[in-house]
């Protein structure tokens, strides 16, 4: 089989050749990189990458190949949403044979399934040290040295896209019923509330939420600039004048800063791996989590009511809040993983400790 | 964390001498560790006698014993240090059996002695099968189904409810000693036997071949965080030896959720077993769900965190160390990064293939199929961004004259037999099946191997076949460039197109394919990183550093630890860069060995994790331009290359490679030797079998066969008729067909004396003479050699003096080298001659208290260096090195020495005479003072008559003498009684199997004869079966001789423990 060529231009002027192996054809977005060494079939359904165009800096991609479809809960049981939702994909090398005992179809194949592009044959050590430097870039990939413009997700609605359109209820019987505000929720967060028994009330980003009987408030991870969630934030500020149990994570974090009147802003590169360290806060303990982000809150922007949570130990970028007196809390991390360590899974018990 | 809490004086124990399942990985970590400790202020004291170490060189530990790692000594070390502390996860499981020993006996609380890092009750618990199955189950979590067993009956009752094929495992075994598959009682009888001699419990447990075996290294400090450093995944599934198995790190075929769930069984089993510092724990995952079992945890240093530390660049032992004296994770800073924390787990964007590197044909007899129990005497560790790079790579770095994974010109005659059972060529019988058309499913139901490495390895195979018989001129850029990333050589490309390496390196670089370098950083560039730590690949378009740089001298290490070179080089590399950077050259090191100091991210200031071949030395000779390169530390390897990088017009510093050429060549330099008129032994050049026969004819056998270019004797033979002849020729040719063979006439009943020295410009400037206890004929790096000589003349030695100033003067010799001689009636002739650094350089160095490397590196460069005061070389005491075999682990073969190197690594001790450091040598290489009962047959009369007095000796000491017929008459006549046993072969009793299988003898004094074949087969048995059962044996006369008398002198408790700096 021939693999096509393809290129990929960096807004600042960088170009990289390489081979298609997905779906062929031309695509933009905001280009990003991850340096989890596992999980592409989680990641690239992980919808906070809507808009971007992932490089992963581990150079074997496609070995063990894509899962089934297979359901649980009325969810994937192997995605963590029911598409791919990165704009593009970028690697080193594509394992073009795959070998796994529950892989159904190669890479390739999903990709093409649907229509993602994805390139390999590509320095991603030199493309990820351009992006360190210079910070996450706008880029795109293109066939036939035809022309396509650049687009920049962060000024765009993308969370219409990723958000569900109606409210979607699980496991009726739970002991308590939560709120999952889905800014483009990963699949875990509500495995891992199911986990627990909670009656999960899938609502979209824009919801009038108070319209249901709830004990608490789950604010989903999701893609962009949290500044363009103006409607949840508004309904976020409204929860919090009543003391509604909360608890946000991602840009479920952001949102609950800006609610609470603080600020957040765009990190150079962002944090997207599974290994970054989180110390929580005045602490000798320290969780390795997964991240999946590009801005962050602005600790200092906020009220002294609001007490830092956990702070990351590589750069001291604030990965959760927590509020002196009411039960609202959040981390900028991943606490549901997938891909990544299960170590602060904890926090789902945290939260439903919390709950009335 | 508070200063204050430290401890002030920490006590370490070492591993000993390297051996087949402990091997270099514990230099790496105990010398991290005293790093550690004394950048915090603390005291360091080091019991380890392997001299050779870098941890036990003067810049380490603030005071190191070269003394036996066992109880009673340590126990004395304590009493006279008064150490506050102890650390024992860095030595392997030698000191954490003592450790444990330690504890039982109540010494280390009777000190006052806090053991640091892991608790006694949790490495007890981790050691114990029974413990630790409990404490598994605790936890919740899945084992294999075991039941233990104290006796054979237990073991078969055990079976009944598991069911076979069973597992057998041995509590407290190093490197899976003793344990095996078994598929049915007959063999569960044998192997039970043979392991109750070992231990007194033993573990059923269901075999669960086939599975894929992934191990994580973790670390855990005292405020529970709790961390995974390094996943890695056997290519070769459940049943082999994960220290025999190809390993790739990170896992490849494991998806996100079995890796994450692996992940978190490992940290919960940890923290339950309250784990402080590193450990390593072990799995097999079901390839066909995500079931899993754990199957070990090692609560210590091992051969696979050194593995980790090299792969993903984050220095493991150093950590632990830290976390030992109570640091927390977020408290130490990232070493690499210098700008995050050590709190996180590293992300590659390479991967790292560690290939096992075995020995085995230097063994008579010896079994090469591989299994359950570790044969392997080294590694290699390859760095790349494809698996087709690093195992091509990985391939060649073992250095066994392959190319690759393909080109190499090997053949099989049952391929399906090779795939299914593992020798140490099952690689390259995948290669063939692969070639010959095996579909992939038909080699994984052979192999078990997981298809996707599998498919891997046939995109080199395709690959191959693109390219073969292909003119290089046809192979466009687009080709060239795929088969590069590959992993394909210059000279495998040299070989499919009918070219030269040279025209191939030509052409490739007008097509303008280059290798790039890369960094290793921890962090998959996440962060910027001032990492040292650097490999090249075709899989890049840009380098990670600026090139070139000024001032810069290059380092050739050793490469994989194989029979005949090991840590001894490891430590004449580190001392050399040591030198250089005191001399303010920026050093640029290039070895691939996982398990050396040499590779470690502090040494030098540029770390090439790559090949030692010509075209990647050139390589990367081309990027960095530096002024020279030392090849006179690293052994053979580098040694090799001389010729080939000189022409190549790389400046080589030292010794000419000409002249190194002319010492290497057998027929040039014994040219030389006649030129200045030094005596060596009759020799010829072998052209044709009747010549040699002509040859051996005129000069009488025994003669000795050996091809030039070759560390540790190899192919090298003693022979002694006609027919041995024609089958020893036979193996030669297959070694070495670029250089020719030489025979010469074996000189009996002769004494052996080394040299090692260092010349400047042709002249001596230091040297030191050791004698061999053994007579000649066992290789040098088996003896068991004596320095200052004790029983040499005078007159031998001002004429061993005379000659290595001849010969270095003739050679102009700038740098280290060495001469052997042999010695009869004040008579001296050469036997070889070395112009490198030897295996003895750290022992006489360090004996003498003179570094030979040091001065011979500053010489190389043209610094001045004060003479030595004379007196340096008077010493008052006495150095022995002892050599450690490991013919436990190779099952059948026959514990013998001979011509050919069969030890894998050595101790040395010192003492206020020979017999006292003697002594201590020979308790530091496992031998034990008998007190029960003796087994002789001592060869023929004229050895007999040899041994008498010794034997007298040994009665007199009260031991119950045991004899074959032959030797029991002798010393019957001789006034000594003996029971006399049968030999094996007659199948009689009182049988010499029957007595040692019962435990009735505790030494085995068997000396080889060879005339009689039932007698040769039977000396074997008795050797063998003493090896099997881990009771004392001597086979060597002069080694007996000398052992008795040391015993008959010192008992165990009066051997002084005195540190190295008491030696004055």
């Amino acid at each position: 089989m021939k693999y096509k060529e393809a290129k990929l231009i960096l807004k600042d002027g960088s170009e990289f050749i390489g081979k298609s192996f997905g779906y062929e054809t031309n695509t933009n977005g905001e280009v990003v990189f991850n340096t989890g060494m596992v999980g592409y079939p989680e990641t690239l359904t992980d919808p906070s990458y809507s808009g971007q165009i992932l490089t992963m800096t581990y150079p074997l991609i496609g070995n063990y190949g894509v899962p089934g479809k297979k359901k649980e809960n009325g969810l994937l049981k192997y995605f963590e949403s029911d598409n791919i939702h990165c704009r593009g994909l970028i690697v080193s090398e594509y394992s073009k044979n795959y070998s796994h005992w529950n892989a159904e179809r190669s890479l390739s194949d999903w990709l093409k399934e649907e229509k993602i592009p994805g390139i390999y044959g590509i320095d991603t050590r030199k493309l990820t040290k351009i992006l360190r430097e210079k910070g996450s870039m706008l880029g795109k990939i293109i066939f036939q040295n035809e022309n396509i413009d650049f687009y920049d997700p962060n000024n765009a609605d993308i969370v219409k896209e990723v958000s569900i359109k109606e409210s979607i209820t699980y496991n009726d019987s739970g002991d308590k019923k939560i709120i999952l505000i889905d800014c483009g929720t990963k699949y875990n967060i509500i495995r891992s509330l199911l986990k627990r028994n909670m009656c999960v009330i899938r609502v979209p980003y824009d919801c009038n939420f108070f319209q249901f009987y709830f004990d608490g408030l789950v604010v989903s991870n999701g893609p962009g600039n949290p500044k363009m969630y103006q409607k949840t934030i508004h309904n976020l500020k409204r929860a919090m004048e009543h003391d509604i149990p909360t608890f946000g994570i991602c840009l479920g974090n952001q949102l609950l800063a800006l609610a609470a009147g603080g600020n957040t802003y765009k990190l150079k590169y962002g944090h997207r791996s599974q290994n970054q360290p989180c110390i929580l806060a005045n602490t000798k303990r320290c969780f390795i989590t997964t991240q999946n982000h590009g801005f962050a809150v602005d600790l200092k922007s906020l009220g002294e009511e609001w007490q830092e949570y956990y702070v990351n130990a590589n750069d001291n970028t604030n990965e959760g809040l927590r509020h002196m007196t009411k039960p609202f809390l959040s981390v900028q991390f991943h606490p549901e993983s997938t891909p990544g360590p299960y170590d602060t899974e904890f926090l789902f018990d945290e939260f439903v400790k919390i709950l009335k | 964390m508070i200063k204050k809490d430290l401890p002030k004086k920490v006590l370490i124990l070492g591993s000993g001498a390297l051996q087949i399942g402990q091997a270099g990985e514990f230099d790496y970590s105990g010398s991290q560790a005293i790093k550690a400790l004394k950048e915090d202020g603390i005291t360091t004291v080091l019991i380890n006698p392997n001299i050779a170490t870098i941890q036990t060189s003067s810049d380490f530990a603030n005071k190191v014993y070269f003394v036996p790692i066992k109880t009673n000594f340590v126990k004395r070390i304590i009493k006279k240090e008064k150490p506050d502390s102890i650390l024992l996860q860095f030595g392997g499981q030698t000191a954490l059996n003592v450790g444990v020993d330690l504890h039982k006996k109540g010494i280390l609380k009777r000190n006052g002695i806090k053991i640091l890092g892991t608790p006694i009750k949790t490495i007890q618990d981790t050691e114990d099968r029974f413990r630790f199955d409990k404490k598994v189950k605790e936890a919740g979590l899945k084992m294999a189904v075991s039941r233990t067993a104290k006796n054979i009956n237990e073991a078969i009752a055990a079976t009944e409810v598991i069911g076979f094929p069973v597992m057998v495992r041995i509590a407290y075994a190093l490197g899976g000693l003793g344990s095996g598959i078994v598929k049915n009682k007959k063999e569960l009888i044998e192997k039970a036997e043979k392991a109750f001699r070992f231990t007194n419990q033993i573990l059923i447990e269901e075999s669960l071949y086939g599975w894929k075996e992934v191990e994580y290294e973790i670390v855990r400090d005292k405020h529970n965080n709790c961390i995974t450093i390094c996943s890695m995944e056997n290519i070769d599934p459940m049943g082999i030896h994960t220290g025999d198995s190809v390993v790739i790190a990170p896992v490849q075929t494991l998806s996100a959720a079995e890796n994450f769930k692996l992940r978190s069984i490992g940290i919960k089993l940890i923290r339950h077993l309250g784990v402080i510092g590193e450990c390593n724990i072990q799995y097999a995952l079901d390839p066909n769900s995500d079931d899993y079992r754990i199957i070990e945890v090692n609560a210590r240093l091992s051969r696979s965190s050194a593995l980790a530390s090299k792969a993903t660049g984050y220095p493991l032992a150093f950590i632990a160390t830290k976390l030992a004296l109570g640091y927390a994770l977020n408290e130490i800073e990232n070493i690499i990064t210098k700008e995050t924390s050590a709190c996180f787990e590293p992300a590659l964007d390479y991967i790292a293939l560690k290939f096992p590197r075995w020995d085995l044909q230097k063994f008579k007899q010896v079994s090469t199929r591989i299994g359950t129990e570790m044969k392997s005497v080294g590694e290699i560790m390859a760095l790349g961004r494809s698996f087709e790079e690093v195992l091509q790579k990985a391939i060649r770095m073992l250095d066994i004259g392959m190319k690759g994974f393909v080109s190499n010109n090997i053949t099989f005659k049952n391929l399906d037999k090779e795939l299914a059972v593992p020798t140490d060529k099952r690689i390259f019988a995948i290669a063939k099946a692969l070639i010959k058309g095996y579909s992939i499913e038909k080699i994984h139901k052979l192999t078990k191997i997981n298809k996707w490495f599998l498919y891997k390895m046939k995109n080199i195979v395709d690959t191959e076949k693109k390219l073969k018989k292909k003119q290089l001129n046809k192979i466009d850029y687009s080709l060239m460039m795929e088969a590069k990333k590959e992993g394909f050589s210059d000279l495998q490309l040299a070989s499919l197109t009918n070219s030269s390496e040279f025209e191939v390196r030509k052409y490739r670089k007008a097509l303008n394919v280059i290798p790039v370098v890369k960094q290793i950083d921890t962090l998959a560039a996440e962060f910027p990183a001032q990492t040292n730590y650097l490999y090249l690949t075709y899989h890049g378009e840009e380098n990670d550093i600026p090139f070139p740089s000024e001032n810069q001298i290059v380092v050739l290490g050793s490469g994989s630890y194989r029979i005949g070179s090991s840590v001894e080089f490891d430590w004449c590399c580190v001392n050399a860069v040591m030198t250089l950077n005191k001399l303010n050259y920026r050093t640029i090191m290039i070895n691939y060995n996982p398990e050396t100091v040499s590779t470690d991210y502090d040494i030098c200031d540029k770390l090439y994790f790559e090949e030692l071949s010509f075209e990647r030395i050139l390589d990367i000779y081309e990027k960095e331009l530096p002024e020279g390169l030392i090849i006179s530390m690293g052994g053979q390897i580098p040694n090799n290359l001389a010729m080939k990088l000189h022409n190549a017009n790389i400046p080589i510093l030292g010794t000419s490679p000409d002249d190194i050429d002319n010492a290497e060549n057998r027929n040039k330099f014994s040219q030389i030797l006649d030129n200045i008129k030094v005596d060596q032994p009759d020799w010829k050049e072998l052209t044709s079998l009747n010549k040699a026969k002509a040859f051996a004819k005129r000069v009488g056998y025994p003669v000795l066969i050996r091809p030039s270019y070759v560390l540790s004797g190899a192919a090298m033979s003693m022979v002694i008729n006609d027919k041995h002849l024609e089958e020893f020729l036979k193996k030669a040719a297959e070694i070495s067909r670029e250089h020719p063979i030489v025979i010469s006439k074996f000189i009996l009943d002769a004494k052996e004396i080394d040299v090692d020295a260092v010349a400047e410009n042709g002249k001596l400037f230091c040297y030191a003479i050791s004698e061999h206890v053994e007579n000649a004929g066992v290789h040098s790096g088996d003896a068991t050699i004596v320095l200052p000589p004790q029983r040499t003349y005078l007159e031998t030695m001002r004429r061993v003096k005379i000659v290595t100033k001849k010969i270095a003067e003739a050679l102009k010799i700038t740098g280290p080298f060495n001469i052997q001689f042999i010695a009869k009636d004040n008579e001296v002739k050469v036997i070889e001659c070395n112009l490198r650094a030897s295996r003895s350089f750290p022992f006489v160095s360090k004996v003498l208290k003179v570094n030979f490397i040091d001065i011979a590196t500053k010489l190389m460069l043209g610094e001045k260096v004060p003479k030595i005061d004379k007196s340096s070389f008077d010493v008052d005491y006495v150095g022995v090195k002892a050599s450690q075999f490991s013919f436990s682990r190779l099952k059948g073969s026959d514990p013998v020495l001979g011509v050919e190197m069969a030890s894998t690594g050595e101790v040395a001790c010192l003492g206020d005479d020979i017999n006292e450091a003697f002594l201590k040598s020979i308790l530091s290489i496992g031998l034990g003072i008998p007190t029960k009962a003796v087994m002789l047959s001592t060869g023929n009369l004229k050895q007999k008559a040899q041994l008498l007095p010794v034997t007298r000796k040994l009665y007199e000491m009260g031991l119950k003498f045991y004899a074959t017929k032959g030797t029991a008459d002798f010393l019957k006549a001789n006034g000594m009684d003996a029971t006399v046993l049968h030999w094996p072969l007659e199948k009689k009793e009182p049988n010499v199997l029957t007595y040692l299988n019962e435990g009735k003898i505790d030494l085995v004094i068997n000396i080889p004869k060879g005339t009689d074949l039932k007698e040769i087969k039977s000396d074997y048995m008795i050797r063998r079966k003493s090896i099997d059962l881990n009771i004392n044996l001597i086979n060597n006369v002069q080694v007996a001789d000398r052992f008795v008398k040391a015993l008959s002198r010192y008992k165990e408790d009066e051997l002084a423990v005195k540190s190295w700096d008491e030696y004055n």
